[in-house]
């Protein structure tokens, strides 16, 4: 046996518990291994490589497995591969590795397998400002593999949120069974600020939906979905002798040709999250209640966005801040409940994209909608925002 | 149809392998004359004679004919995308070493758009059993020309024949690291049933290369019509060479009729297999 190394220091326990001064990557990291990660595969990326760094230390230390591979066609299929093998898994990337995902990011809606998807965002298209922050993956993350299927987006403002939100996550790919992402920024990521990690028995794994049958006798239904739209799930080597195929498929799993099979299973896997979203759907509201101009802000612009709040109710002006936790389902209804309840007279929109957001917004309230945009590398500050609303 | 039986022949309600293939998928998708079905065929024998329990068995294909034999396998199989079954297979690997995994997939999944995890997989030397299916083209599109089609070989991508050289497969396998090494051909079932079982047994990275006729999209346009045409052409010029001393001789010129086709087990070797020294 060859020793790389001199002896480590003894590891660190799964759950690192307490209040520690880290950056987002890192609690992104350690919001995974609260989860439960069993199995990360992933490609180094700008700003997103400090999420790997951190787990090839800290994963295999707690069983789990860590691969570095060669690129993030294989890191996607192979954190997918996993999945059908029972782990939670993860990979962490960036716009350039997100893009390269796409394919396999349908596999997994279509396969049904749970994944997390951690895009730490950056000045793009194309390589773009590796090293500076943006907000532009938001409709990729919802649109971008071929087909119609069904996604969740968490969007963390601050490391504790990468934290929190991380776990979340992986609670959320087990439950509906859909592929999630965690789309930070690279300011969230790369800032580094207080995070309190709960002692153990405070949060609680959820476990996925196993059959209900024991393995051998009957044939086991893979693609038979439960009330809720999901079905129970069987992992390789547990002796139920499933098929899992990115063809359309019936309920064995096996491929079948035919159009209306077709339009009920890809409807279901829309309707999971569609059906579900008031459960899934997470949002923070300040000072919301007596205000006539809504912010709508995610990720580190929503500290921007949050400060402009403060400004203008200090000039007594009513403004507020709704900020979606889940970009994907987006609170659609309460921004809709928000542009007809007669007090609300705009919306403001900060982000860095060039109104990827805004056009959500738009969409729903058919409102003014005041637009402060940056194409990526900075965000909008307070004033900028203050400003534009003025002008 | 009814079938004539003699007198002292009995018929069996159930053939040995039924239990391993899914034949409520029957009639299979494959074309007559096809190799495909042979290689299904030979993995489920194998498995019978592995020793090791169907459960703990599990089959990834990629996307084209070749892929489709995961979904005829009754064990936990998995169709993935095209190029990525072995990434695939390698996250179930890793995550349930206890699995005896196999990769079943086309010359083009495993070596045109999934020649970057192939070259990987191997280096690594991650378990996994991988049975290429050279059918010398993209069989499921049409028969265009892939990376092991032979130079000339005319196909609707190459009308005036292939220019481009051909991979050697068990050449690459072995400079790229693999710890089993062979090729055999769908006529040599015996042989390439035992190279599988082989690979069962055996740690890290294994690979066999099987030549199989493609009659449908390959063969019409070169000259072998029928999947028999391609089977006599294996028995005419096929060598057995097992540990074959120079794995550039292993070249292929099917188009050549005084070309010689080397089979055999080629490389068998220890290398440790990934994360063992974690
Ligand atoms: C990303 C992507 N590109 C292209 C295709 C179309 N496609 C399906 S199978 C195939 C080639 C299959 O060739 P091979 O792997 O040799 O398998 P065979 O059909 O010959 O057994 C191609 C190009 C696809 N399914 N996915
Ligand atoms: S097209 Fe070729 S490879 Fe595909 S099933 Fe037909 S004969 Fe086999
Ligand atoms: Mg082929």
């Amino acid at each position: 046996m060859v020793k790389l190394h001199a002896a480590r220091p003894p590891p660190t326990p799964r759950l690192l518990s307490g209040a520690r001064f880290m950056q987002g990557d890192h609690a992104c990291a350690e919001g995974a291994l609260a989860a439960g990660l069993d199995f990360f595969a992933g490609y180094p990326i700008t700003p997103s490589t400090e999420v790997a760094e951190r787990l090839s230390d800290r994963l295999p230390a707690v069983g789990g497995r860590f691969v570095q591979m060669e690129d993030e066609l294989g890191s996607i299929a192979a954190i997918i591969g996993a999945s059908a093998a029972g782990a939670r898994s993860l990979t962490a990337t960036s716009g350039p590795g997100f893009s390269l995902m796409m394919e396999n990011i349908g596999l997994a809606a279509m396969m049904e397998l749970p994944i997390v998807v951690v895009n730490v965002q950056r000045a793009s298209p194309s390589t773009g400002l590796p090293t500076m922050v943006g907000q532009s993956d938001i409709l990729q993350a919802r649109w971008g593999s071929h087909g119609d299927y069904g996604v969740i987006a968490y969007c963390p403002d601050s490391p504790q949120e990468c934290f929190d939100l991380t776990f979340e996550a992986f609670n959320a790919a087990d439950r509906y069974r859909v592929p999630v992402f965690v789309l930070m920024d690279e300011v969230v990521g790369h800032m580094a600020e207080r995070v309190v990690i709960p002692e153990p028995g405070i949060l609680s794994i959820r476990v996925r939906k196993g059959p209900r049958q024991p393995p051998g006798k009957e044939p086991f239904l893979s693609y038979a979905p439960d009330d809720d739209l999901v079905p129970p799930i069987a992992h390789a080597g547990e002796g139920y002798k499933v098929h899992m195929t990115g063809l359309t498929h019936d309920e064995r799993g096996y491929p079948i040709t035919d159009a209306g099979v077709h339009h009920k299973l890809v409807t279901r896997l829309v309707d999971k999250v569609r059906k579900h979203a008031d459960q899934i759907l997470m949002t923070e509201e300040f000072m919301l209640d007596d205000a006539d101009t809504v912010l709508l802000a995610i990720g580190c612009t929503s500290r921007s966005a949050r400060h402009a709040v403060r400004m203008a109710r200090a000039q007594g002006r009513h403004w507020g801040l709704l900020r979606p936790k889940t970009v994907w389902p987006f609170p659609s209804d309460r921004v809709r409940e928000l542009a007809a309840s007669g007090r609300v007279r705009q919306f403001v929109v900060p982000e860095i994209s060039l109104g990827q957001l805004r056009r959500e917004v738009e969409r729903l309230t058919r409102m003014p909608v005041i637009n402060i945009t940056h194409a990526g590398g900075a965000m909008p500050t307070p004033e900028q925002i203050l400003e534009a609303v003025e002008s | 149809m009814s079938i004539p039986v003699e007198a002292n022949i009995s018929l069996v309600d159930k053939h040995p392998a039924d239990d391993l293939l899914r034949a409520d998928r029957f009639p299979h998708i494959l074309c007559p004359g096809c190799g495909i079905g042979t290689v299904i065929h030979t993995y489920v024998r194998a498995i019978m004679e592995s020793g090791v329990d169907p459960d703990r068995h599990v089959c990834v294909s990629g996307i084209g004919c070749s892929g489709r034999a995961a979904g005829y396998v009754n064990v936990d199989s998995y169709h993935a995308t095209h190029g990525r079954a072995l990434p695939f297979a390698l996250g179930i690997a890793l995550h349930k070493p206890d699995l005896v995994v196999t990769v079943i997939s086309g010359d083009g999944d495993l070596t045109a758009i999934g020649g970057n995890h192939f070259i990987h997989a191997a280096r690594r030397n991650i378990n996994l059993n991988v049975i290429c299916i050279n059918n010398f083209n993209y069989g499921m599109t049409g028969g265009q020309t892939g990376p092991t089609s032979p130079k000339g070989a005319r196909s609707p991508t190459a009308p005036d024949g292939n220019q481009d050289h051909p991979f050697i497969l068990p050449h690459l396998a072995h400079a790229i690291g693999a710890s089993f090494v062979s090729r055999w051909t769908v006529l040599h079932v015996r042989q390439f049933q035992e190279a599988v079982l082989r690979m069962m047994e055996k740690d890290g990275f294994c690979f066999t290369e099987v030549l199989a006729p493609c009659p449908t999209s390959f063969g019409r346009p070169n000259n072998f019509a029928q999947g028999l045409h391609e089977m006599e052409m294996y028995r005419d010029r096929c060598h057995i060479e097992n540990g074959v001393s120079r794995m550039s001789d292993l070249q292929i010129d099917i188009m050549d009729p005084d070309w010689p086709i080397i089979v055999g087990n080629f490389v068998d070797v220890e290398r440790g297999s990934y994360g063992e020294h974690a």
